[in-house]
């Protein structure tokens, strides 16, 4: 676009409209920024995807997590802008060449073809499978109409999987198990295709969706996410430090230093002229940290106990605990063990809690905890609560965990299933968040949340 | 010095000059170092440790023909490191030379002057005659109160100075801000800069930075250098090896005199490019095994 002609085509206008639905998904966007993006549209030529989307990126989202919404933003931005013009003037894409109901050999071919092309991550080659496997699927049986449940029910039948399946002929493609990037990726095109077939059936775009909150939730799976965790963490224990800093900074003198103070008189003959002071320090919080690592959490709990790992390098006077269907303290593997790995090891292995059935027992749980911790609670102390609060239809015992939070200072809960669940089945968070404050926790900014509001009271009580 | 050259073209002409001057850029490195030497903005480049953020800078400089102003950042870095300092001990001086006789007034004009001024980085940035590179490293190692006395450098270029008045640059100079990432930086200084995020690069980007650099090194060796990199990077590691580590070890493969990398030249070799007692246990269980395979079927 040429500085002199902005508005010909509707650009300017495309631009703040996608701006605006970046500020939707929570990208601080302001109008700078936008004012910087038309400067640098003046640079780039606009025709090259690449270069523009870059441009953009470069003007508009200014961290990797916002680089990583803005992505998903703009795919759907673009591909809703372009369809709608086609929609409007009325194109219809040319129908594939007809294909009669499959035969099982053709499907098989169909099969192997989309694992290769995966293997060898063509994305044009997966594009246009993607749409002859719709094309086939269509006239093989009527889709839901609901797309997320068309492409499960496709990826299904053609046996698409990551894990390997060993039961195949050597020389098919997925039987060593598929790379999950491509398989995402050959799915997302599935969903575009399925979009794009919609739009042109009804002529008209379908209500825009907001991006689910589970696009951006925090890594939950296996080890492999482990590292992704860490990162995080690693960040928040930097946050955590350099909060201690600040109170530490924040010196306010108010104890006269004999000591110092008379030392310090020997200099002027005795005489006392300047006072000594002595430096007032925050008083380090004690905590008490119960995990639950039961199976209801397993995914959240690796990245607690992670959080768990990060909390105990910053607070020195701390103990945690982790239960299941009773307690165990797990404080001296945290202290002895610098590496998380061989602490996540040692609490699945022989530090691991005493457990029977599996399922969590809260009630039982309280009863343990109190009569441990009982004398030590006082009111400097802070109880951290990770769990979902499942009891399996036991008795919730809610007057137990009010006792604990009456005799410690502060009580929080961190619960790693959306507010939406709460409640929800066997879960009884109500009866126990009239004694404490309740976070959910499974994002990072919900993390972060979380320890803003730990580190903020234990400066101000000190005071 | 060396003489400036005229500003770039086109995104193409900033790639082929910094490849010229041996760093690779990425797509979008050109294509936003383009858009910092057009619009005079600030970058903020962010990225992993030893994705070459500091070297972007150092290659920018040489292909402009300007100079590099390097501000290294550090925990308690304050103003006095980093704009100007008065000469104390020159004032000092300079007041006992002329002890008596001169009144209040000269004195004082006198030792306020830019002949008693220590320029610090971004002093020297800003005055320069000719346009400079400044380079603002790891940023996020200072406190928010220095950012925030960024914001007057970064966005109107100028510096204001009680005793003398303010410093205008005479020229614009390309600012390059890194971070590591270790604290989040404050919208304010989001706001005015531009934003690269480098990666660790892909595999054939690597290679092609790794033959660079160790052209000596045959294309299969570096193949397999850069396929056993990309699988060190996967595992968890303290320290994943960065890119210059991936040269260094093609280096020292070079001197060995290395034809292929099996498990023997990996385990000896391991320690260029894993610096930590744990990660080193953990590569050699599982990366060594890995290589172990090919080594006995060739």
């Amino acid at each position: 676009m040429s500085p002199e002609s902005p508005s010909t085509d509707g650009l300017p206008g495309h631009i703040l409209e996608f701006g605006e639905e970046l500020r939707g998904e929570g990208i601080a966007v302001g109008t700078s920024e936008l004012l910087d993006s038309f400067e640098v549209l003046k640079e780039v030529s606009w025709t090259s995807q690449e270069d523009f989307r870059e441009a953009l990126a470069a003007t508009l989202a200014k961290s990797q997590e916002d680089r990583r919404v803005f992505e998903l933003v703009f795919d759907r931005f673009f591909f809703r802008a372009v369809e709608l013009a086609a929609a409007r003037q009325g194109v219809q894409e040319e129908d594939l060449a007809m294909l009669d109901e499959l035969s099982d050999e053709e499907l098989d071919a169909l099969r192997t073809q989309i694992a290769a092309a995966m293997r060898d991550g063509s994305e044009g080659a997966l594009r246009d499978l993607a749409r002859m496997t719709i094309a086939a699927f269509a006239r093989r049986q009527e889709g839901s109409g609901v797309i997320g449940v068309d492409v499960q029910r496709i990826r299904r039948a053609l046996g698409l999987r990551t894990e390997p399946q060993p039961d195949l002929p050597a020389d098919d493609p997925r039987r060593d198990g598929l790379p999950r990037d491509a398989l995402r990726r050959f799915e997302a095109l599935l969903r575009r295709e399925l979009e794009r077939g919609q739009i042109e059936r009804t002529g008209n775009l379908p209500p825009a969706r907001a991006l689910g909150e589970l696009d951006r939730a925090l890594p939950s799976g296996p080890l492999a996410d482990l590292a992704a965790v860490h990162r995080v963490v690693a960040q928040l224990r930097r946050l955590l430090a350099t909060q201690g800093l600040q109170a530490r900074g924040h010196r306010n003198p108010s104890h006269v230093d004999v000591r110092r103070t008379m030392r310090a008189s020997l200099q002027t003959g005795g005489v006392p002229v300047v006072l000594k002071f002595r430096p007032r320090r925050p008083r380090r919080p004690e905590i008490y940290v119960l995990c639950d690592v039961s199976t209801s959490v397993t995914s959240a709990s690796v990245f607690f106990l992670s959080v768990l790992h990060a909390l105990h390098d910053t607070f020195r006077k701390m103990r945690s605990f982790v239960f299941i269907e009773r307690i165990s303290e797990v404080t001296d593997i945290f202290e002895r063990e610098r590496n998380f790995k061989a602490v996540s090891e040692r609490i699945a292995g022989d530090a691991g809690v005493a457990d029977i059935s599996g399922y969590t027992d809260y009630g039982r749980v309280w009863s343990e905890f109190l009569t441990q911790v009982e004398d030590d609670l006082n009111p400097r102390s802070t109880v951290i609560v990770l769990g979902d609060a499942r009891t399996n239809g036991r008795d919730p015992r809610a007057d137990i965990f009010a006792q604990i939070a009456a005799r410690a200072g502060r009580t929080f809960w961190l619960n790693p299933e959306p507010r939406l669940y709460w409640n929800y089945g066997d879960s009884v968070i109500a009866a126990y968040e009239q004694y404490c404050t309740a976070f959910e926790c499974w994002t990072t900014a919900q993390l972060e949340d979380f320890v803003r509001a730990l580190a903020r009271p234990a400066i101000a009580g000190a005071r | 010095m060396p003489t400036s050259s005229p500003p770039p073209a086109s995104i193409a002409d900033v790639a082929e000059g910094l490849r010229a001057v041996g760093y690779l850029p990425g797509e979008s490195t050109a294509l936003v170092s383009y858009l910092a030497t057009k619009l005079g903005k600030p970058v903020l480049v962010e990225g992993p440790a030893g994705v070459g953020k500091t070297e972007l800078a150092k290659a920018l400089a040489s292909y402009l023909g300007r100079e590099l102003v390097r501000l290294q950042c550090y925990e308690g870095l304050d103003e006095a490191k980093a704009l100007y300092e008065w000469n104390y001990r020159k004032q000092l001086l300079r007041i006992q030379a002329e002890a008596s006789g001169t009144g209040w007034d000269a004195v004082q004009d006198d030792i306020f002057g830019e002949e008693f001024l220590l320029a610090r980085p971004l002093m020297t940035a800003i005055a320069s005659e000719e346009p400079v590179v400044l380079l603002i490293d790891e940023i996020d190692k200072t406190d928010q109160e220095f950012e925030a006395m960024l914001l007057e450098v970064l966005s109107d270029f100028q510096i204001s100075i009680p005793e003398l008045g303010r410093v205008e640059a005479r020229t614009h100079p390309i600012v390059l801000l890194t971070s590591n990432n270790s604290r989040e930086l404050t919208e304010a200084l989001k706001r005015r800069c531009l934003y690269l995020w480098l990666d660790y690069p892909s595999l054939e980007h690597e290679l092609e930075i790794v033959r660079l650099h160790a052209p000596e090194l045959s294309e299969t060796v570096a193949r397999r250098l850069v396929e056993v990199i990309g699988m060190v990077r996967d595992l968890d590691l303290k320290k994943p090896p960065s890119i210059a580590e991936s040269i260094d070890w093609a280096r020292a493969l070079l001197l060995l005199g290395a034809t292929d990398i099996d498990a023997d030249t990996f385990t000896e070799t391991m320690s260029v490019i894993v610096k930590h007692r744990t990660d080193m246990d953990v590569v050699a269980e599982r990366v060594g095994l890995k290589l172990r395979s090919p080594a006995d079927v060739a």
